[in-house]
């Protein structure tokens, strides 16, 4: 496969995927914010929002101070934000367009039909009582596209890369979701066990549809460090970062190729410590550190991917630099590691 | 300008032999039926995407080249001419291709002015010497061809041009007939159709054929300037159909003047390309150096014989308006034989006679630039106004070597459905003819038909349609 045609479809999966985690986040931030718990400062869990995608400065160069409805604007519709809702969904489209002849026309459809709407959403705008239908519609445009692309293509690398892109973009996103709650909403391990602390783990899991698993699973009340083991460790729950790199470990060993090796190699060993590890290890290192230390393996493996697959400079391939990361069409969320 | 010649009728208002087993359906057929087929031809062309893109102030919207269901026919015996004819030209002008860029014999034999060659912009130094495989140059040629009428009822078929650097349509011509089978099929029952669905098939094998020596399994790419070209719908159309890679320069790099694309499994060597962009844009190093679109040391890799470019650079010599003139020359000198299709008469403005009669017949004749192409930077004179003669006269006095002219053709009418109904239209024919180890070519071509009533301009980027093409098989 020309590798311009790979990094069209990785990316054109990896932002449908980042414009749903988007939705879901801002989902359950607004739910959260909807609480009205006594919180250190106002416009908490805003900011917290505005950190996980690494863009609180991007919005304070912009806006006065992230209020809901100022963070929901720039998230969701700010054309100007590479991070947004509207634009994720713009460059899946625009990736989608240049292999059009790669993929099933319905894919093709399906994408151009979420594209043409979201233009009318962003004509129109969205009222106050209209966001959650609008996180709803973006997450099911998501389902949508998954769905047709499972149902109706060819298992072959095309299939592979966008696999790759979903799988990729999940880990990154869910691993963000957890450290930022650990982290900004409950600095201190005091509020542990609190009512708030209950409704925000709750609303946690609630994003990554994960609140009635952890009820089937555990049978008992949210704690952080079970949550933790669910979104890191279990394989079975489809957003856990096991789950995630297993799928990635999976198609790399499949699409392979003759300058795989180093790629195959760390991925490899991060999905090995994964499917091994215990989330009390895991906490006695410290959760924050073991999300960075993970956040930053997969923006290196990502880095890799794109040496390995989508090389795009003059350079023979085996004297490739490191550093070629000219994502043509995503230039976002990646400065974020 | 005389009465044109319709296709489908005759002056004194009956149908026509090839046409009358179609008049037949036509008058069976009743209008609702018709009305319904040219809304699904419209509901599919836009859903398939068959568009192409408009510049400016609408970017990204995109337009459909407008189809119509009157088909236009023509009758065995005349292709069998037009083939024989084409194949003669085209042969030819490869001919002189691979004369004027090395032994140059017929300017040593004084039959073309060597001034008119070599002086000539689209004249290419770079090429001098360089060997291509099979000497074959224009691997895809796009003939213009029009039929006139001197009150006889003859219809005579004339040359207009020829295109012999990226003719592009063929994909309408390959679409328009699909679309007609799926409209029609009870038509294509009645009688025999000569197809045209092989096409991507011969110009797969054509383009596999010219790859470079010792090449046994070749690969074969379809380079296109990107999807933001007005054509590149055609050029994904065709590499699908093709089966191989659409490439643009940034998937290609040379390396030991060899191409190589990139790919996820690294990378692998390129036979031959099916260019789509222009000589000036094909190689920074080579030509024009602020070209994104390219391909930096594919020159060299073409000059060094390890891959094949098709068409070849610097065919524009041999499609030069001011060289056009000479062809009919060029097939007695290659092919000692007189040529089988006619070139529109035309005036040289560089000769001073030439000139002089022009400029005082500006109102009845079609004045064109030499290097001008898609009906830009050309006068109508019975359609213009005074105003557009003047100014025109201005440029001709001011660059006389810069145009030609012609007599206005009444270029032949094929009914055609327009607002107010079904009326005469002016049409052209496009035949595409391949060359490469043999000559090969689909019966018929594009037919693309100008809607204005009164326009002789068919140009799509002037407002023309087009139609199906059928040769009769009898």
């Amino acid at each position: 496969m020309l590798s311009s045609t790979a990094d069209h479809l990785y990316w054109m999966a990896r932002s449908m995927e980042r414009a749903e985690n988007t939705a879901r986040m801002l989902d359950v931030t607004y739910r959260m914010s909807l609480l009205k718990q006594a919180v250190a400062e106002p416009h908490h869990e805003w900011r917290a929002m505005l950190s996980i995608s690494g863009l609180h400065e991007d919005f304070e160069a912009r806006y006065p101070a992230p209020s809901a409805d100022d963070v929901t604007r720039f998230m969701a519709l700010d054309q100007k934000n590479p991070g947004s809702i509207y634009n994720s969904i713009f460059t899946a489209r625009e990736n989608a367009r240049a292999v059009r002849s790669s993929i099933t026309s319905e894919m093709w459809e399906a994408l151009n039909h979420t594209w043409l709407e979201m233009r009318n959403i962003h004509a129109a705008g969205i009222a106050e009582d209209g966001v959650s239908p609008f996180f709803e519609w973006v997450k099911e445009r998501s389902h949508l596209s998954r769905g047709i692309t499972h149902g109706t293509l060819l298992r072959d690398d095309t299939y592979r890369f966008l696999r790759l892109g979903t799988f990729f973009e999940r880990a990154d996103n869910t691993a963000r979701i957890l450290d930022v709650k650990y982290h900004v909403l409950l600095p201190s391990l005091e509020d542990v066990g609190g009512a708030a602390d209950y409704y925000q783990w709750g609303a946690l899991l609630r994003s990554v549809s994960a609140f009635e698993s952890y009820r089937k699973v555990y049978r008992d009340q949210i704690t952080p460090k079970r949550v933790a083991e669910l979104l890191i460790l279990r394989p079975d729950m489809p957003r856990s970062l096991t789950a995630c790199m297993n799928e990635v470990n999976r198609l790399l060993q499949e699409i392979n190729g003759p300058r795989a090796n180093e790629l195959l190699r760390r991925c490899g060993l991060l999905h090995g410590e994964l499917c091994f590890g215990s989330i009390d290890d895991i906490f006695v290192r410290g959760l924050h550190e073991y999300l960075s230390e993970f956040l930053e393996r997969i923006y290196k493996l990502g880095d890799l991917i794109n040496t390995t697959y989508f090389w795009s400079t003059d350079e023979w391939p085996t004297a490739l630099p490191a550093a070629a990361q000219s994502f043509k069409m995503a230039s976002s969320g990646q400065s974020m590691a | 300008m005389s009465t044109a010649y319709d296709e489908m009728y005759a002056a004194d208002g009956s149908v026509r032999e090839n046409y009358r087993s179609y008049a037949d359906w036509l008058q069976a057929t009743s209008a609702d039926v018709i009305a319904r087929k040219r809304e699904e031809a419209d509901i599919v062309f836009h859903r398939v995407g068959i568009t192409f893109a408009v510049y400016g102030e609408d970017a990204g919207q995109e337009r459909l080249i407008p189809f119509d269901i009157v088909p236009r026919i023509i009758p065995a015996h005349e292709w069998q001419r037009l083939a024989d004819g084409l194949r003669q030209r085209v042969k030819a002008l490869n001919a002189f291709l691979h004369d004027i860029y090395h032994d140059q014999e017929i300017l040593k034999a004084g039959r073309i002015p060597a001034a008119q060659v070599l002086g000539n912009a689209q004249f290419r130094q770079e090429m001098i010497g360089v060997a291509v495989p099979e000497q074959i140059y224009a691997h895809i040629a796009g003939v213009d061809l029009v039929r006139a009428d001197h009150g006889d009822e003859r219809g005579e078929y004339y040359v207009l041009e020829d295109n012999l650097r990226t003719p592009s349509g063929v994909s309408y011509m390959l679409e328009d007939r699909k679309m007609m089978m799926r409209l029609f099929p009870e038509l294509f029952a009645r009688q025999g159709i000569a197809p045209v669905e092989h096409y991507p098939d011969l110009l797969l094998n054509n383009l596999r054929s010219v790859a470079p020596g010792g090449v046994n399994n070749p690969n074969v790419v379809l380079l296109t300037p990107g999807q933001f070209n007005s054509a590149y719908f055609e050029h994904a159309f065709l590499a699908q159909q093709m089966g191989i890679e659409l490439v643009d320069g940034n998937d290609l790099f040379v390396r030991n003047d060899t191409v190589f694309m990139r790919t996820t499994q690294g990378p692998r060597r390129v036979d031959v390309i099916y260019r789509r962009i222009d000589d000036d844009f094909l190689d920074p190093l080579a030509f024009r150096k602020d070209s994104m679109l390219g391909v930096p040391g594919l020159f060299a890799a073409y000059r060094a014989g390890n891959v094949t470019l098709a068409n070849a650079v610097g065919t524009g010599i041999a499609d030069d308006k001011a060289i056009y003139v000479h062809v009919p020359e060029m097939i007695r000198f290659y092919c000692g034989e007189d040529p089988i299709l006619s070139n529109v008469p035309t005036w040289e403005l560089s000769k001073p006679k030439d000139l002089q009669y022009v400029l005082e017949h500006l109102p009845e004749l079609v004045v064109k630039e030499v290097h001008g192409s898609g009906g830009y930077g050309m006068l109508v004179g019975p359609t213009a106004s005074r105003e557009e003669i003047e100014l025109f006269r201005a440029k001709i006095v001011a660059k006389p070597g810069g145009y030609i002219a012609q007599p206005t053709l009444a270029l032949s009418t094929c009914p055609t459905y327009v607002d107010s109904g079904v009326a005469p239209r002016h049409i052209d024919l496009r035949p595409y003819v391949l060359s490469g180890k043999e000559i090969t070519m689909v019966p018929g071509g594009l037919t693309r038909v100008a809607l204005k009533e009164g326009s002789l301009v068919v140009n799509s980027s002037q407002g023309g349609g087009t139609k199906d093409t059928w040769v009769l098989e009898n």
